[in-house]
């Protein structure tokens, strides 16, 4: 393994025999992590066993394979406290934090870990999850009142709402459960995903904000192809109420501006009109 | 000759913490070409960790809160090692950009009438942290990443930068990295060069720091002759966790202790009555119920020992281990379960609930915590022009924790937040400003470029070297135990021997695998500056003789007044580089004016 043209993912049969062997020398718990490795071209899981520490998490070990077996085993992550979600993964098959994830909380056996499918894979466990930042630079941005003397006066009960939101850490893992795009590639084009729906939900609560994204959030941000399944509240590290609190609320707001036949009327009747997706985006800067 | 992908900018700014952020906006706002580049992700830099909030004397709270209290209160913390001008700007001008973050979107917890609500933390007098539960540096970083997209600032996510580019003037103008998902070179021409890299945690092993902080802007300031001053003081947060000794290290925020905490030894006494310094006597409360009261009225008792300045609680937690009157895990314990309702911890404190429930599995409204000291934080750093935040070599300009002389000799809690929002918006002005006044495009050189990047690319063709992981494990171990929170002259001297054979090691590392997004050819590329902050700590700590703030040595207990009116300043001269010595000398404190002295004396 001296230069880059050598297999980047493969850690030989005698290393991996090696390390299993020491350890069971000891009489040792171990721990087998069964690691997905490859790039945009294909991969295939690879099984890394070594002692079983106390207390650890998932990616504890992925941090001993790479210091040990593969130094070049491909992971993102930050803080490894669940505060910057970096480190989204799928651990046995479920969309999660490799930090937060006990290794004595899971079945024995191998730990399957896969990089996050809806994403297109950079390598191992890394994928190139820019659909976020291009789907971020669309949401138009805060426009507050102007300020009186003393800034801004707002209640605790108020900012509440859009708090809850803003604990989101971006781990995407919300976007990477959606089936809107997980087994849909195509619908990238026209959907922003659970993030930017809590995104547009807390905006659209805040007490501040003078703008109005109701009809962006339907035709552009695709808020209709969302059938509340809830999958993205079940992964969110954050335990944000993502479907009850951001998503129907905001398709509750999309329907009354859209389709209530009362408002429609008070509408011609004032002469008021809503905010076309157009006018809206043209806040955003993209 | 290697190929490379070259962009040119008004200002480029290293690093997307808080203090990138808002220096990005500041030059972008100012219609100059402006781009980030960071390590990671957008959103993922260091600020995130924050908890306890942001100082700022708005008096929200306590309405005889100004900027003089909160000036001297800074002052005193940093045990008058710090510059009196930064630490004045930094309390007059923080109220103005935390109301600014407001304006931008941020989201702080409330007052009953409405206003933004301010927190008690260690060495403030009064209430004075805005906070948003305890994800304060969340909310920050949120807020200016928003700001920064609806700006449509460029953003080079993911791109490390190994060198700062000179002119043939010897001026800054540029940077040469590489792109961490492909390995590809990249070079940045540029008329100003903004550092907003962050601290230097990874030299140690225990630490609250993700593995972005390498030093990586410290060390190329150094490189590129710039001054550096108080290396030594490296701050040891008293609370970090202790196990499972996977999350060692791992920050307990101070808001813990802010909202009614308390901490014990094995016999349950709170035992911070037992280490109250003689500088703090007369504001602290001798007994527990005074201590007690303080939380209700701080206007008629004196505050809970339990919110000393974090180096005094350090001390205090590492003297009590060593006594033999620790936790199981080698801490202490910090209880907050016996002492406020479960339904008020959750509230005020839900990502500590949580962080302790699902790593170490203990309910923090029921048991104590084990907490003890972990690296946290760096107040020495780049020395700089307090109003432009100009590093001594042009066109290089410097701002949050990579900046040195806001903070002295420790950081109160909370002043790292104001410190990144007040001086990333003057370093954005700052470099915005010689931008401006420089109409010549930048300049750099294929030969200095090309050196970098062979010295980059060397670990892949070289066989029977260590490997990356081994050397930093290494330096990690070395730090610790030589360099850590209690210094001694012999173990000084020690780890600098030390740290030479690991330099030595660390320029023959070999690494496997391709370029792409491959950690350990990553971490050989962060062995440089890891290395020379590491020296730079350890020069700092050998020369300066005493004990203050932070920094402790056990064989100059007492502080001296005559190196309390030095700084420690580090700067290559002749040759430069990873491999090349760093001179060190005393230089005398800027002068403070008679007006801001009174201040400190006031008041006790």
């Amino acid at each position: 393994m001296t230069d880059g043209t050598a297999d980047p993912g493969f850690v030989s049969e005698t290393e991996e025999a090696e390390a299993t062997e020491e350890a069971e020398a000891a009489e040792e718990a171990t721990v087998t992590l069964r690691v997905w490795r490859g790039d945009a071209a294909g991969g295939d899981l690879v099984d890394y066993t070594l002692p079983a520490n106390e207390g650890e998490v998932v990616l504890d070990v992925v941090h001993r394979i790479q210091a040990t077996l593969a130094p070049d085993l491909a992971c993102r992550w930050n803080c490894k406290a669940g505060k910057c979600g970096s480190c989204s993964s799928e651990i046995n098959g479920k969309p999660g934090l490799m930090c937060m994830t006990r290794v004595d909380e899971l079945p024995e056996g191998p730990i399957t870990v896969t990089p996050m499918r809806t994403f297109p894979i950079l390598r191992d466990l890394v994928t190139d999850v820019s659909f976020n930042y291009e789907v971020a630079k669309r949401v138009p941005a805060f426009a507050p009142l102007p300020a009186g003397p003393e800034g801004y006066r707002m209640q605790q009960v108020d900012v509440e709402r859009g708090q809850e939101f803003r604990k989101c850490i971006e781990c995407f893992l919300c976007q990477d459960v959606c089936h809107v795009i997980r087994d849909h590639e195509d619908n990238k084009q026209h959907y922003a995903g659970p993030r930017f729906f809590i995104r547009l939900a807390e905006l659209e609560m805040h007490p501040l904000d003078t703008n109005d994204r109701r009809e962006l959030v339907r035709q552009r941000m695709g808020i209709g192809l969302c059938n509340i399944t809830k999958c993205c509240t079940e992964v969110c590290p954050e335990h944000i109420k993502i479907t009850d609190n951001a998503i129907i609320p905001l398709k509750e707001r999309v329907v009354d501006s859209s389709y209530d036949p009362v408002a429609w009327l008070g509408r011609k009747i004032l002469g008021r009109h809503k905010r076309t997706a157009e006018e809206a985006a043209a806040a955003a800067p993209h | 000759m290697n190929e490379y992908e070259t962009h040119r900018y008004d200002v480029i700014v290293i690093g997307a913490g808080g203090a990138g952020l808002r220096a990005a906006v500041e030059a972008k706002s100012r219609g100059l070409s402006t781009a980030i580049v960071c390590k990671s992700l957008l959103g993922k830099a260091h600020t995130v960790m924050a908890e306890g909030g942001v100082a700022a004397a708005m008096g929200n709270v306590y309405s005889e809160d100004s900027w003089q209290v909160h000036f001297r209160d800074t002052m005193r913390g940093g045990k008058y090692l710090n510059h009196w001008r930064m630490a004045q700007l930094h309390a007059q001008e923080a109220p103005d950009r935390v109301h600014e973050m407001e304006a931008w979107g941020a989201l702080f917890d409330r007052t009953p009438d409405g206003r933004i609500n301010q927190r008690d933390f260690g060495g403030h007098r009064y209430a004075r942290l805005a906070h948003v539960g305890d994800r304060t540096g969340l909310e920050l970083i949120r807020t200016l990443q928003q700001k920064a997209v609806s700006m449509d600032i460029d953003v080079f996510m993911e791109c490390k930068i190994l060198r700062l580019l000179h002119d043939p003037s010897g001026a800054v103008a540029g940077a040469v990295g590489y792109r961490r998902p492909s390995g590809e070179v990249v070079v940045f021409e540029a008329k100003a060069v903004v550092l907003a890299t962050g601290s230097i945690g990874r030299c140690y092993l225990y630490t609250s720091n993700s593995w972005e902080s390498t030093g990586d802007g410290h060390a190329m300031a150094i490189w590129a002759g710039a001054d550096v001053i108080e290396m030594e003081c490296v701050q040891f947060h008293p609370t970090g966790m202790v196990w499972p000794l996977s999350v060692r290290g791992l920050l307990v925020t101070e808001g813990v202790r802010g909202d009614g905490g308390a901490l014990k030894n094995s016999d349950g006494r709170r035992f911070m009555f037992d280490y109250i310094p003689e500088m703090f006597r007369a504001e602290t409360a001798e007994t527990e119920e005074e201590a007690d009261a303080w939380y209700e009225d701080h206007a008629n008792h004196r505050r809970t020992p339990d919110l000393l300045p974090r180096d005094e609680v350090a001390r205090a937690i590492n003297a009590e281990v060593k006594a033999g009157r620790g936790s199981p895990h080698g801490g202490v314990y910090l209880d907050i379960a016996s002492r406020r309702s479960p339904e008020y911890i959750r509230r005020r404190l839900p990502s500590m609930y949580h962080q302790f429930l699902e790593l170490a599995g203990v309910d923090i409204t029921v048991e104590p915590m084990e907490v003890g000291p972990t690296c946290h934080y760096m107040m020495g750093g780049v020395r700089v022009d307090p109003e432009t935040q100009a590093a001594t070599v042009p066109g290089l300009f410097a701002a949050g924790e990579v900046a040195g002389g806001m903070h002295g000799a420790n950081r109160l809690g909370g002043n790292s937040l104001s410190d990144l929002l007040v001086f990333g918006r003057r370093a954005g002005q700052g470099a915005s400003d010689f931008a401006e006044a420089n109409d010549r495009p930048p300049t750099v050189d294929v030969a200095q470029v090309d050196a970098v990047v062979s010295d980059a690319l060397a670990p892949f063709g070289r066989e029977g070297g260590d490997s990356p992981y081994a050397v930093h494990e290494e330096l990690q171990a070395t730090m610790q135990s030589l360099v850590g929170i209690i210094r001694t002259g012999s173990e000084l001297s020690e780890a600098l021997e030390k740290l030479d054979e690991l330099r030595d090691r660390a320029a023959k590392v070999s690494v496997g695998g391709g370029r792409e997004y491959n950690p350990g050819w990553n971490l050989a590329t962060d062995l440089p500056s890891l290395l020379t902050v590491s020296t730079a700590v350890t020069q700092g700590a050998l020369a300066r003789r005493e004990s203050r703030g932070a920094h402790t040595r056990d064989d100059f207990p007492s502080a001296d007044p005559a190196l309390g009116k030095v700084n420690f300043v580090q700067r290559q001269t002749d040759r430069r580089g990873f491999d090349a010595p760093i001179q060190i000398g005393p230089e005398p404190l800027p002068e403070m004016p008679p007006e801001l002295r009174e201040l400190l004396e006031e008041g006790h």
